[in-house]
């Protein structure tokens, strides 16, 4: 019959008041974040007055958990990039060759042969040798060390028509573009951590896609400007230097543009001398004529290098190399000891600056392709916010008319189930820290319409129990129980639907399934525990001979 | 006094003229599909590629102006729509400007949209470019794929789940009357040519949430009459489910219609597609949980011994105590 254990009375009650205060935070959307910004910046850089000011906006035993609000909803940038994986064999390969050539030095001189970039292809001079030099070169494979890739070597040698071919197992293929994601990852982060922007989401996708999306950024161009470039910083011996694109370079040369002077090419040995990588820092900076530059420092074995290079070359010039393309190539004037030099250039003050960062967060060790770019202006961000309050607000206040005009007081049970729904619907946003997207209001809206069809099922099962004159108390409590079932498998059913969204979306289409999903949940809660113990403290304080629904 | 959509203890027979609903929701899949085959959807970008920009300025649009300044750009099929909402300000003039997809380019090109904003700022000084997107053809050939494998799956697995609670007769009728509502769906889209993009197929997936939630209603009352009135005619006890949970259909799906006209109407152009589509699929949800579901449940016949105690029926449930 009608009644609710004291206990299960309690649970519920503090179910509801654990979602409403969850979702208070909202409410003070303003203050809050403030609040937040500020807990995080005395976290990180020590405690002003001005943050002390902000972080009083909003008291420290409140939840402050937020939902945070969409791209679409925000403005900001989105980007979908992919990383050429298959750019770091080539520098793998790259690398291989003088320890090949030095392995095989006492057996039989050899020469390096033209290839595919994904490939190491050495000629024999003595090709009567080949058994041994196979043994010699297959001696320098390293086991692979990942879980999957465990037993196999790194590399693949096999010897055809006096060559000897290396090229990267599948095993280490695999382990490198692991390696390679994960690198990439971590600099894109530093990258636009050292720009200083707020809560940026970079996500891995797939196999070899990451997702970059940072709110409040201008445009998706300007963090293209920051995360696009490789950023290889390389010097290298220069050979000669020309105005022809296609000259022949020589084995173990290439030719690459100058950026400054239109049409001047150079020759360059394809061995870097040091990289970017034995980089400690790099700072934008002026030269002796005022210029903007980018001044730069070595770790101590790119400096002894470096030294002992510049000592051994005085008079000679090298290249500093910047993702394919040579900054400049001064002479060496004297050797250079410090490890500690300058970049200059035609750069302007803003370029400067940017080579300095991405100096300093390291090169990519892959070039990115986007695929897809998105630019949602503020403006445009709070015209949405704004015409989506309104709308809710409405919808809210028709449905809750239009159910107590239905339903007269079990209306207004329902109804003060939906207020509840709808805090416990923010509520959980909050704690799992989700994002509201435009589509994701539209699933609130729609769910504020939807929620009160538990409670529709069960008054309109309460008026047929009626009808066949049993008391009233018999009555709501058969209706309950007679409607269950199809609430139950109405909202699986939704449910359902809901999770495949959820697993299969993507970004706003994901918002929306989220709050779809809650709101099933939080809205047969509402309608089967709140409406009940509703009606039956009703019941139990009035006792009403007859009832009307 | 109560408001009343639906007069109580109606019997209005639904079935009177079944063969022929079914005919015409046939007949009206078919034009859909043929529509669809025809005319096509208005895919956006997010299913073809290429980019679309959304301008806004304080003087009125001119469509052949900005066309005329994009013109020597060479960027292939341009579109461009003044986009009108009640929502906006009075000096709110926003276009939206839709670039296909570039010959043989994966990559989106910085260089063609700010070529774009150039041309267009050389014209409209005070112009503001309020979102720019695009989608290479890689990822939106990816896209469709993923959003026709998100339909299927839910489609799947609510036969699935409906097959488990009932019986397949009803798996089958729901989800009939599921493929009427997405079919539809699709078939107005490519009428109207509204933009059919990524948000759409959100709201396709909730219409067959929906509509399944409807259809679940009426089936689980057929059940429990079904095993109530085990001598009567199924036609009859059709009838009798429908026009016991008529009342409950109307109400739900007006307080449902409610919340979205006030989304359709105030909620900004951003979204009206997916509101539109979404409405729309309230409408022929409704309409198809009686006239599609339980007509082809009647075609179909149905067990009519249901006094074992099924497991799998709604029992386990009917206890739960608050």
């Amino acid at each position: 019959m009608l009644q609710i254990d004291l206990w299960k009375r309690i649970a519920i009650a503090l179910t509801c008041a654990i979602g409403l205060w969850l979702a208070l935070p909202n409410a003070f959307y303003g203050p809050v974040e403030q609040h937040n910004d500020a807990a995080k910046a005395i976290e990180l850089s020590g405690s002003t007055p001005e943050l002390q000011a902000k972080l009083a906006l909003w008291p420290d035993w409140m939840p402050s958990g937020l939902v945070n609000l969409g791209l679409d909803l925000r403005g900001g940038a989105h980007l979908l990039a992919e990383v050429k994986v298959q750019d770091v064999y080539a520098a793998r390969m790259e690398a291989q060759w003088p320890e090949v050539r030095d392995a095989l030095r006492s057996l039989t001189p050899v020469r390096r042969q033209q290839s595919p970039e994904d490939e190491l292809r050495v000629r024999l001079n003595d090709t009567d040798k080949m058994a041994q030099a196979l043994e010699i070169v297959r001696g320098l494979a390293r086991p692979v060390t990942t879980l999957t890739g465990a037993g196999s070597n790194d590399i693949d040698v096999r010897g055809e028509d006096g060559m000897i071919i290396v090229t990267l197992s599948d095993a280490e293929k695999q382990a490198t573009d692991e390696r390679t994601m994960q690198q990439s990852l971590e600099i894109i982060r530093r990258r636009i951590d050292e720009v200083g922007t707020r809560e940026p989401t970079i996500q891995r996708q797939g196999a070899d896609r990451i997702l970059i999306q940072v709110p409040g950024i201008g445009s998706a161009a300007e963090l293209k400007a920051i995360i696009g470039t490789t950023a290889q910083l390389t010097f290298n011996p220069v050979v000669s230097r020309g105005s022809d694109a296609n000259a022949n370079p020589g084995i173990g040369n290439k030719v690459l543009p100058s950026v400054d002077e239109e049409g001047a090419y150079y020759t360059v040995e394809a061995a870097p001398v040091v990289t970017g990588e034995e980089l400690v820092d790099a700072q934008p900076s002026f030269d002796q004529n005022g210029s903007p530059a980018v001044s730069f420092r070595f770790n101590t074995t790119g400096a002894r290098k470096f030294g002992n290079y510049t000592a051994e070359n005085i008079g000679a010039p090298f290249a500093i190399i910047l993702d394919d393309k040579v900054i400049s190539a001064p002479t060496i004037q004297s050797h250079i000891p410090g490890g500690s030099g300058i970049i200059t250039g035609n750069f302007n003050v803003e370029e400067s600056t940017n080579l300095a960062i991405l100096l300093r967060a390291g090169a990519l060790p892959a070039g990115l392709v986007f695929l897809e770019e998105r630019t949602i202006g503020p403006e445009l961000g709070q015209d949405s916010i704004d015409a989506g309050k309104v709308a809710t607000i409405i919808a809210f206040v028709a449905v809750l008319v239009f159910m107590f005009l239905s339903y007269g007081l079990f209306g207004i049970f329902a109804n003060i189930a939906l207020v509840i729904n709808v805090g416990m619907i923010f509520g959980l946003l909050s704690l799992v820290g989700a994002t509201l997207t435009l589509p994701g209001i539209a699933g609130i809206v729609l769910t504020v319409g939807m929620a009160v069809d538990a409670n529709v099922l069960i008054f309109e099962r309460i008026r047929e129990e009626l009808k066949t004159a049993k008391g009233p108390a018999r009555a709501i409590s058969l209706g309950y129980e007679k409607a269950l079932s199809a609430i139950v498998d109405a909202n699986i059913t939704t449910l359902i639907t809901a999770v495949i969204l959820f697993v299969m979306g993507s970004g706003p289409v994901r918002g929306f399934a989220i709050t779809l999903g809650f709101g099933i949940i939080t809205s047969v809660f509402t309608a089967i525990f709140v409406t009940r113990l509703l009606v039956v403290i009703w019941f139990e304080a009035r006792r009403p001979k007859t009832i009307e629904v | 006094m109560r408001l009343r959509l639906f007069k109580e203890n109606s019997n209005f027979d639904f079935f009177k003229h079944w063969k022929m609903w079914l005919g015409i929701s046939g007949l009206m899949m078919v034009i859909a599909f043929a529509s669809f085959m025809i005319q096509g959807l208005n895919f956006g970008i997010d299913f073809r590629g290429g980019t679309t920009i959304r301008t806004e300025s304080p003087l009125a649009v001119n469509v052949a102006e900005y066309r005329g300044a994009m013109e020597q750009l060479d960027l292939g099929d341009i579109t461009i729509t003044e986009v009108f909402d009640p929502t906006f300000r009075e000096d709110q003039n926003v276009a939206m400007i839709r670039i296909q997809a570039q010959d043989e380019q994966e990559a989106v090109s910085v260089d063609t949209i700010e070529a774009v904003q150039a041309a267009l700022k050389d014209i409209r000084p005070d112009i503001k470019f309020t979102s720019v997107e695009s989608v290479g053809p890689k990822v939106s050939g990816e896209l469709i794929q993923t959003a026709a494998i998100a339909v299927v799956l839910a489609i799947g697995a609510v036969l699935i789940y409906i097959w488990l609670r009932f019986e397949w007769q009803f798996a089958v009728g729901a989800v009939l009357a599921l493929v009427h509502d997405v079919l539809l769906t699709i078939g107005i889209f490519s009428e109207l040519q509204i933009r059919f993009d990524l948000a759409i197929i959100a709201a396709l997936l909730t219409i067959v949430g929906y509509s399944l939630n409807d259809t679940v209603v009426v089936f689980d009352r057929v059940r429990e009459n079904l095993r109530k009135y085990k001598k009567r005619d199924l036609k009859e006890v059709l009838n009798l489910s429908i026009n016991e949970t008529m009342s409950r259909t109307f109400m739900t799906s007006v307080t449902t219609l409610l919340a979205l006209i006030a989304l359709f109407v105030l909620g900004g152009d951003v979204i009206r597609g997916f509101v539109f589509a979404m409405i729309w699929g309230v409408i022929v949800g409704t309409y198809s949980s009686i006239f599609v579901a339980s007509a082809v449940l009647l075609y179909l016949g149905v067990k009519r011994d249901w006094s074992k105690p099924d497991a799998n029926a709604g029992n386990q449930y009917a206890n739960i105590d608050a």
